[in-house]
């Protein structure tokens, strides 16, 4: 019983525990992002509250999704994959428990203080003073003891997951510490230590590689791990993953300042950033092509196999979206783009085709190995796979057409030499494209729903017939 | 395997010691910020119209120091009055900058809808920045002046009484809720430490000077300072 012996050497129980609130929080994430979605386009479900107003949510939606979905997932799988490609136990189950509550309470702290409007007023790093210190904690829990484990390893060699969890450990560790540097003037407010123009590039260093590190370089090493577990194939080229690797962890880093083309930072450090945005297409490319040629030879398993639609569509939607960027990124095209919805229509390509669907695919690779279990439906499976696809490419195009339409309205002249339109038409031209986000958003989380039905009826089962008890304590043959 | 044979090279080597390949990782992704934004903190370039005459409000040196009070439009760019920081820290807790930008492109359509491009000097005391990533609204940057406060009320009040496609929540809770003026100069005293020049005359007093106005006041009074500091003289090149 291979299952058996995996369930006694490793610690699954965390896993567990890390997976099903990712599908849970995958739920709530996108639950409030169409509510949001829904509030632009029909702004009386602000209600008058200021609980519930837009301005207070939004930042709900992202940390959910980031951080509460994006961090359980990849901790979920940073545990999983560590143990099983180092062939040993996590250097400590106490301090991972540690991780997974103190992570979960941040996450609680979060829905608590945002509604409140307790914000640094940064995006992506809006939890204030407090909330941050207990994030730097438990972030250095996790990173220290994955790094231990790995010191710990029977094998010769650190697999290339483990080597892009690294990166993405290392490199949010200086992230967070550098931006969330701030004076607390209270208990639950506090002023960035920077103003101005050095904050805009501090914020945007963060912001872009929030996504370049957290949303991508964790998220590849889901892609390396599982894509060749779920295809039973090895990984398509080494050299690539090993160029992949150097040219992200270097390349990276540089972009946040294409966020701040033609703004009052200096020019030579934007268009540095957009130089830097261009060349990465290469090693993004050259990693989607990694993930993807290693199914060469074994197309046909996409026939059947659902899990991997998961997996080879997210490459899709990380090849996509990693040209789209370096293209906004050019100055002519960013004069256009900055400050439309095509900005959040480029997010979301990445968010729900990419990051979104590794992760629901590696999702489903774990859930029956963890829970020694068939997954309860694999008809669900599939129907979560079109929904989440269906809903991102509506969500996508639409966003696409609205944020082009705004960027040419605001720069429009009539044949006298004066602005064709107010900026109150723009608005008012926006909003079926709001109202078919929104419905493209509700066919993703419907399918969010789904995956959260079938994973709460594959526990019920597992727990039904004590598939986890009996794997634990199955005699097991060395 | 290959659990004997000797490192063929870096890669090699890192790949079978983690902590010097979290070290090579280290100062992989260290580089790009030790180019791009540690020369703002010192280069010139960073804040290129510091020095041209009516950006920033020169208050002289104490003890002759002048006043909030007695900046007058157009002075050039100072710390927010006690009110007006009150009104941006609302505008924060709203999540204003969210649909808001206050950064002005130094294109011809964002000259005509919004005004004068933006300066860095301009929110050289804002901490953290509000330039903002989206215009689900319009730029902000140059409110100040543009409408009446009667106006303003009218318009965070219910946005649609005013502007029928805004899609802008209402705001009647500011009407109704008092600023918070015991915490306003520990608030002041905060920002002094991270560069704001704020005085000991200006941090004295400033919780008695707010006391009793509305949340809508404040905020009123910070839109109403937007942009209004520097007064742009034709022909000067304020940006490099």
């Amino acid at each position: 019983m291979e299952e058996a012996a995996a369930e006694q050497k490793y610690n699954f129980d965390v896993v567990r525990w890390f997976a099903v609130m990712t599908a849970v929080y995958l739920v709530v994430g996108a639950l409030v992002g169409v509510f949001i979605a829904s509030q632009l386009a029909w702004p009386v479900l602000n209600f008058d509250n200021p609980y519930l107003s837009f301005g207070r949510l939004r930042p709900l939606h992202t940390n959910a999704v980031i951080f509460a979905y994006g961090g359980c997932i990849l901790m979920a799988t940073a545990f999983y994959t560590v143990q099983r490609t180092c062939g040993v136990r996590l250097w400590s189950d106490k301090m991972a428990w540690f991780t997974f509550i103190g992570w979960n309470l941040i996450i609680v702290s979060a829905v608590i203080t945002l509604p409140l409007g307790i914000t640094q007023a940064k995006e992506y790093a809006e939890l204030e003073w407090p909330i941050d210190l207990a994030i730097a904690v438990v972030w250095l829990s996790f990173m220290f003891n994955f790094l231990m484990t790995i010191a710990t390893r029977k094998t010769s060699h650190i697999y290339v997951s483990n080597w892009f969890f690294m990166g993405m450990m290392i490199m949010i560790t200086i992230l967070h510490v550098v931006n969330s540097a701030a004076i607390p003037v209270g208990a639950f407010k506090s002023y960035s230590a920077y103003a101005g123009v050095q904050d805009a590039m501090i914020q945007w260093w963060w912001g872009h590689n929030a996504v370049g590190f957290y949303l991508t370089a964790g998220f590849l090493g889901i892609m390396y791990y599982f894509v060749p577990k779920q295809a039973n194939r090895p990984v398509f080229s080494y050299r690539l993953s090993v160029i992949h690797f150097w040219a992200l962890m270097f390349g990276y880093v540089w972009l946040g300042a294409h966020h701040l083309q033609y703004t009052a930072l200096p020019d030579w450090t934007g268009s540095l950033g957009a130089a830097v945005s261009m060349a990465m297409i290469i090693p993004s490319w050259g990693g989607a092509v990694n993930g993807m040629m290693t199914l060469s030879g074994a197309w046909d398993k996409l026939r059947n196999d659902y899990v991997l639609r998961f997996l080879i569509m997210s490459l899709a939607f990380y090849a996509m979206s990693t040209f789209e960027g370096p293209i906004m990124s050019i100055k002519t095209v960013n004069a256009l783009s900055h400050y439309t919805d095509w900005t959040i229509g480029h997010v979301h390509s990445g968010a729900l085709g990419w990051v979104a669907m590794v992760g629901i695919g590696a999702l489903y690779h774990m859930i029956p190995r963890i829970l020694h279990t068939p997954i309860y439906s694999q008809g669900l499976i599939n129907m979560h796979f079109w929904t989440a696809t269906i809903g991102t490419v509506i969500y996508v195009v639409a966003m696409w057409v609205s944020g082009i339409m705004q960027g040419l309205m605001w720069r429009a002249y009539d044949d006298y030499g004066t602005l064709a339109y107010t900026f109150a038409e723009s608005v008012e031209a926006m909003h079926p494209y709001y109202a078919m986000r929104a419905i493209g958003g509700g066919i993703f989380l419907l399918g969010a729903v789904v995956m959260l039905f079938n994973i709460i009826m594959t526990v019920l089962k597992a727990k039904s017939q004590g598939t986890v008890k009996a794997a634990q304590s199955a005699a097991v043959t060395a | 395997m290959s659990e004997n044979t000797q490192p063929t090279g870096l890669q090699d080597r890192a790949e079978r010691n983690v902590w010097l390949f979290a070290f090579l990782t280290f100062l992989t992704v260290s580089v790009a910020g030790l180019v791009e934004i540690v020369p703002l903190f010192y280069l010139d370039s960073a804040l290129p119209a510091k020095n041209i005459p009516g950006v920033v409000w020169d208050r002289g040196e104490a003890p002759n120091q002048k006043s909030l009070d007695d900046w007058k439009e157009g002075d050039g760019v100072r710390p927010l009055k006690p009110l007006e920081l009150a009104g941006r820290d609302i505008y924060q807790r709203e999540g204003c900058y969210l649909c808001h930008s206050q950064m002005i492109r130094p294109f011809r359509d964002e000259k005509e809808r919004y005004g004068h491009y933006s300066l860095a000097s301009e929110s050289m005391y804002d901490h953290p920045f509000q330039w903002g990533s989206k215009r689900t609204g319009p730029d902000i940057a140059r409110l100040g002046g543009k409408y009446s406060d009667e106006w303003h009320i009218a318009h965070l009040i219910a946005p649609r009484s005013v502007v029928p496609e805004s899609v802008m929540p209402n705001y009647p809770w500011l009407m109704e809720n008092k600023v918070d003026h015991t915490t306003i100069e520990a608030h002041m005293s905060g920002l002094r430490t991270v560069g704001v020049p704020y005085t000991d005359a200006d941090i004295a007093g400033a919780g008695a000077a707010i006391e009793g106005k509305t949340e809508m006041e404040a905020m009123v009074a910070y839109l109403q300072s937007l942009g209004t500091m520097v007064k742009f003289q034709e022909g000067v090149e304020y940006r490099e």
